[in-house]
């Protein structure tokens, strides 16, 4: 009696606890994701960046959302106010929605669902009605051609990006988050190694899927001044920026389970690599200590207490990631490890997709909108496709021929490679039949 | 008690949005009505365990349908069609067509009701997955449907294809 009364508790509260912290949270974290965004740009141009606010500009997110909350909430005179007031919450919720059913380590999951990889998929799909009707609900043209662009690259890729994410769930055989990293365990390699092209593919699809560059052509500041959102102000433009941050964990985090290995340590079935296991600790460790020794070096006294107390909360989270370590603790605590290392791996895996999309944003010039359609259409989706395929190819090699791994999916990447370049090299022919205006 | 709850709460919101999508003026909030009625009932399939169809369900037509839907009308200009006024001359026809499918179904659930007894449902736990079963039937026993419903899906899109262009 008392036991099912637990489990039922248990059953209700934990998701909801689980609930609440992300929504609580999230916030929180896009604000910072916008600050490190500002960092790397600023490191990658070679200059420091918002260094105003707090030491090294860290409550500079604190500030911009005080901002944001307090700022005047324009509505324009001929806007379809209903529409125009709830488009971005779509955006939102969406996006919220879809962190329902990832598992962020073993212990941090809402609702493992039977079909919880297609359901992050098609929940954070339906984001787009918030940019379309925010853009067409502004009445006005730049917002009105963001949104068609906006909807038209979502469409296009979400082809891409579905058919690289076929590949994957090939191999994992399951939808669910949880049995995917799972199965990633028992192969003993991440899926971004056996299919590289599947992966390469998601990283492109993803970064045009959230509008970021060199795809941000629905926000094209020189052509479109800010796409569907230049009639936004204040808190809801504000929804927007939150709803493409969320966006940004959401893929990444799809990334991370389905081609990274989600929450699993870096050569998980090594004992030769067990030392990684201290390798959290260290870091937070390493973090803190820089932080000690920069505090006393802030021009103001306030800003020395505050680099401290950072260094003070990056210690307590070495002390806590390592406690799992210490033998007493574990026997007493079994589930302790993987679940606090594997939240720390996969939210270091995510930090580090999303380092990577910054990276390629400051790196490379935008594209042209028929450009960004061609790549799209006529060099990813078949790309995509002819990778199932070799997927399949290699998996039917491997499990009723008796393959290895390596040969089988090495064979059939290498054939996916082939075709990429076939694929890229008529690309080529066409762009140079390409006359452009005024050249001819 | 909670499942009917649920339940009536999804139907509701199904019927009322689908009523709403064909008496609103403004197209965009007709699409917007119609939108929330296929989520109502894709709500439905979550509550009856058919998870897999709930996804799909979102994804083809909420995402995909739909988002087609809504370009196509942004391109519009609705002015024209918000200050005609409506009119239908079919009218009669359509409650004569309604009436008659209402009493049909009344008298099929009143006769039926008697004769029916559905056994306990299956406690959920007891369930195949059923992205799984969906994916054996459709690659076995379903077979050459499913692949004459790729061959037509193949021919519309080049047709499509060829339609649009004008040099192929």
């Amino acid at each position: 009696m008392l036991m099912n009364v637990l489990h039922f508790v248990i059953s209700i509260w934990v998701p909801l606890v689980c609930a609440l912290i992300i929504v609580a949270v999230l916030p929180l974290v896009a604000g910072y994701i916008v600050l490190m965004e500002r960092k790397v740009m600023a490191d990658m141009q070679a200059r420091l960046g918002p260094m105003r606010v707090g030491p090294h500009g860290l409550l500079q997110p604190i500030a911009d959302a005080l901002k944001l909350l307090i700022k005047e909430d324009i509505i324009p005179d001929e806007a379809d106010k209903v529409i125009f007031w709830f488009a971005p919450l779509i955006s939102v919720t969406a996006a919220m929605l879809a962190m329902s059913a990832l598992a962020i380590g073993p212990w941090f999951q809402i609702a493992d669902l039977n079909v919880g990889l297609l359901f992050i998929v098609g929940i954070s799909a339906l984001g787009i009605f918030g940019i379309v009707l925010g853009g067409w609900s502004s009445n006005s043209h730049y917002s009105l051609l963001g949104a068609l662009r906006s909807a038209a690259q979502l469409v296009s890729y979400e082809t891409a990006a579905g058919m690289a994410i076929v590949g994957g769930l090939l191999l994992a055989g399951t939808l669910s988050t949880r049995e995917i990293i799972q199965a990633q365990n028992d192969y003993g390699t991440w899926f971004a190694f056996a299919a590289p092209v599947g992966f390469f593919v998601y990283i492109v699809a993803s970064i045009a899927e959230t509008n970021r560059a060199p795809f941000d052509l629905p926000e094209a500041e020189s052509e479109l001044v800010a796409g569907y959102m230049t009639e936004y102000s204040g808190f809801r433009w504000a929804l927007y920026f939150l709803a493409e941050y969320t966006n940004m964990v959401v893929v990444a985090s799809i990334a991370t389970t389905l081609f990274l290995g989600g929450w699993l340590r870096p050569f998980a079935g090594t004992p030769a690599f067990n030392f990684l296991d201290y390798l959290p600790s260290v870091l937070m460790l390493g973090v803190g200590g820089y932080c000690f020794y920069r505090a006393p070096k802030q021009p103001v006294k306030v800003q020395n207490l505050f680099m401290l107390a950072v260094g003070l909360l990056m210690i307590l989270a070495a002390i806590i990631l390592a406690a799992p370590l210490i033998p007493a603790v574990a026997n007493l605590l079994p589930g302790l490890k993987p679940g606090l290392h594997g939240a720390f791996w996969f939210l270091l895996k995510v930090g580090l997709y999303i380092y990577l999309f910054m990276w390629l944003r400051f790196t490379f010039p935008r594209y042209r909108f028929d450009q960004l359609m061609r790549l799209g259409w006529q060099f990813l989706i078949p790309l995509s496709i002819v990778n199932v395929m070799g997927i399949g190819v290699a998996l039917v090699l491997h499990r009723h021929w008796g393959w290895g791994h390596l040969p089988a999916f090495g064979l059939t990447t290498l054939l996916t490679l082939l075709v990429a370049g076939w694929l890229g090299w008529e690309e080529e022919k066409k762009d140079k039949e390409h006359v452009f205006v005024g050249e001819a | 008690m909670l499942d009917h709850i649920v339940f009536y709460f999804f139907a509701a919101l199904a019927v009322v949005s689908a009523i709403l999508v064909v008496t609103r003026r403004n197209v965009v909030q007709s699409a917007i009505f119609l939108i929330t009625a296929l989520l109502a009932t894709a709500g439905i399939f979550l509550q009856l365990h058919a998870e897999f169809l709930f996804i799909v369900q979102v994804i083809l037509y909420a995402g995909g349908i739909m988002v087609l839907f809504v370009f196509v009308i942004m391109l519009i200009n609705m002015d024209v069609s918000l200050h005609q006024i409506q009119f239908n001359r079919q009218w009669w026809l359509g409650l004569l067509l309604a009436l008659v499918l209402g009493a049909e179904l009344t008298i099929a659930i009143a006769i039926g009701r008697s004769h029916l007894s559905f056994g306990e449902p299956a406690p959920a736990s007891a369930l195949e997955p059923s992205t799984q079963l969906v994916g054996k039937v459709l690659f076995s026993e379903y077979m050459l449907p499913f692949e004459i419903a790729s061959v037509l899906l193949l021919v519309a899109m080049i047709g499509a294809v060829v339609m649009a262009k004008k040099k192929i």
